[in-house]
């Protein structure tokens, strides 16, 4: 009996907490930073927060692979329209877009995605493109794996509304909870807050306070 | 084979020694000869107008119009070959639906101008084919970009308009479009303007015989483009004919 090597044939995907809430002004989203290959950890600090032009982002779940290859070519057909237009993508075209291949190629991806993001016409927003390539725009909205252990919290927690500091704990939590009951999540708590200057990125790790207990290793922040 | 000219002007892609591509000349020439064709911007509001010439009685009332609408809020007036126009009219609609599948969205004017005109002006590079007989003018109005009028040539450039025109009487449309301020006018001080200008500048002793055509889109129009929308084209035909009676009684 050899060492257990099932991963190696085992398709990489992120088994996943993702979550994106509104603002006014803004939106903060919100992900886990585990990436699974079967039962093997294949990155432990992964960025799932993708980002897709100056101020859209998008949360990746579901097949690595897939997401990544969506993103980059959403971001490439975003890019090719902003030149063509001179001016920056709308949400809701960046999520559109989002929508058409998820739903095109629906039999063949496993992609579960949330745009989100903040543009001139209509601030920020947060759109969801779940597994069979429906697009809804929320409020707030969570996915990946992890997301089924936190329903209950954010039915219980979320108001529409609520401040960006608010939003930030909110988002914090909410993904310390999922990644503490699922498996498939784990790592740190990456966040993200978007408003017309781009994007800031915050960085929490798995204790009580969020804050590191490992000695020197803030400079691992970013 | 005998030659007729220089020989310069069988093929859209060959250059004349001065510079010329004469196919795009003689398409311009297809477009004087159309009747006169006029966007103008208002306030809150875009309206365009036709001068459109009966030359057979026997036509239905609404044939041949010259006024097209590409999407919910996009209205397109040509001046020019009829045959052409319809084409051009159905890729610019092809153009915004494909635009809102991918976007999810209305695609801006602009946006729709500039595709279109790089479609027209593709067709003055290939011998196998001949430019457009066409000048098009597109007209919206939205939320975000207010007015908007857009106009193309047969040659495929475009530009954004405060007001202009196209076909036989194009110089004098825009000699008397320079005494007006659109640019503050309600929709109805500006569909009246549409009426007034087209009558003015038809030619009673050649074409009396003409069909005014309207189209109308802004904020009171819930930004929907109507083509001879009942009340504003009556309105706009009432001050044309009451223009053209009062320029009468002025020559004597």
């Amino acid at each position: 009996m050899g060492p257990d090597i099932d991963f190696t044939d085992t398709p990489v995907s992120t088994g996943t907490t993702i979550m994106a809430v509104e603002f006014d002004g803004g939106v903060v989203i919100g992900a886990d930073s585990r990436t699974s290959s079967g039962a093997y950890v294949a990155n432990r600090v992964t960025d799932k927060l993708t980002q897709i032009s100056e101020n859209i982002y998008c949360c990746r779940s579901g097949s690595a692979a897939d997401t990544q290859a969506i993103a980059d070519i959403v971001a490439y057909s975003l890019n090719y329209h902003r030149n063509q237009t001179n001016k920056e993508p709308l949400v809701c075209e960046a999520a559109s877009e989002f929508r058409n291949y998820c739903y095109n190629y629906r039999d063949s991806l496993l992609a579960g995605i949330i745009v989100a993001g903040w543009d001139e016409e209509r601030g920020g927003q947060v759109y969801s493109v779940p597994l069979g390539g429906m697009l809804t725009r929320e409020g707030c909205t969570i996915g990946g794996s992890g997301s089924s252990y936190i329903y209950g919290f954010v039915k219980e927690h979320y108001r529409p509304g609520m401040p960006m500091d608010e939003c930030i704990d909110f988002v914090k939590k909410a993904v310390q909870h999922a990644i503490y009951h699922d498996g498939s999540s784990g790592g740190v708590v990456r966040i993200g807050i978007i408003t017309k200057n781009g994007m800031e990125r915050r960085l929490f790790y798995n204790t009580v306070t969020g804050e590191s207990t490992i000695e020197g290793s803030q400079s691992f922040i970013n | 084979m005998s030659t007729i000219g220089t020989g310069y002007d069988l093929s859209a892609s060959q250059f004349s020694p001065d510079g010329r591509v004469f196919q795009i000349d003689y398409a311009s020439k297809a477009v004087e000869k159309s009747g006169t064709v006029i966007g103008i911007r208002g306030k809150d509001c875009v309206v365009l107008a036709v001068e459109e010439i009966v030359v057979d009685k026997l036509y239905e009332v609404d044939a041949a119009r010259r006024i097209f609408t590409i999407e919910k809020n996009i209205g397109m007036a040509i001046a020019g070959l009829m045959a052409d126009g319809n084409f051009v009219a159905d890729i610019a609609r092809q153009e915004a639906a494909n635009f809102r599948q991918q976007f999810e969205r209305t695609i801006p004017l602009k946006h729709l101008c500039d595709r279109v005109a790089g479609y027209i002006h593709a067709y003055t590079l290939y011998s196998a084919v001949r430019p457009f007989g066409l000048s098009v003018i597109f007209a919206s109005w939205d939320e975000t970009d207010g007015p908007q009028l857009y106009k193309i040539e047969p040659s495929g450039t475009s530009f954004g308009y405060y007001a202009c025109a196209s076909g036989k009487a194009k110089q004098q449309a825009k000699t008397e479009m320079e005494k007006y301020k659109f640019a503050d006018m309600s929709t109805d001080e500006l569909v009246q303007s549409g009426g007034k200008i087209i009558y003015q500048v038809n030619d009673e002793v050649n074409n009396k015989d003409f069909r005014f055509e309207m189209g109308i889109v802004g904020r009171e129009t819930n930004g929907v483009h109507f083509i001879n929308h009942a009340s504003w084209s009556q309105l706009a035909i009432e001050a044309g004919k009451a223009a053209k009676t009062a320029d009468g009684d002025n020559e004597i």
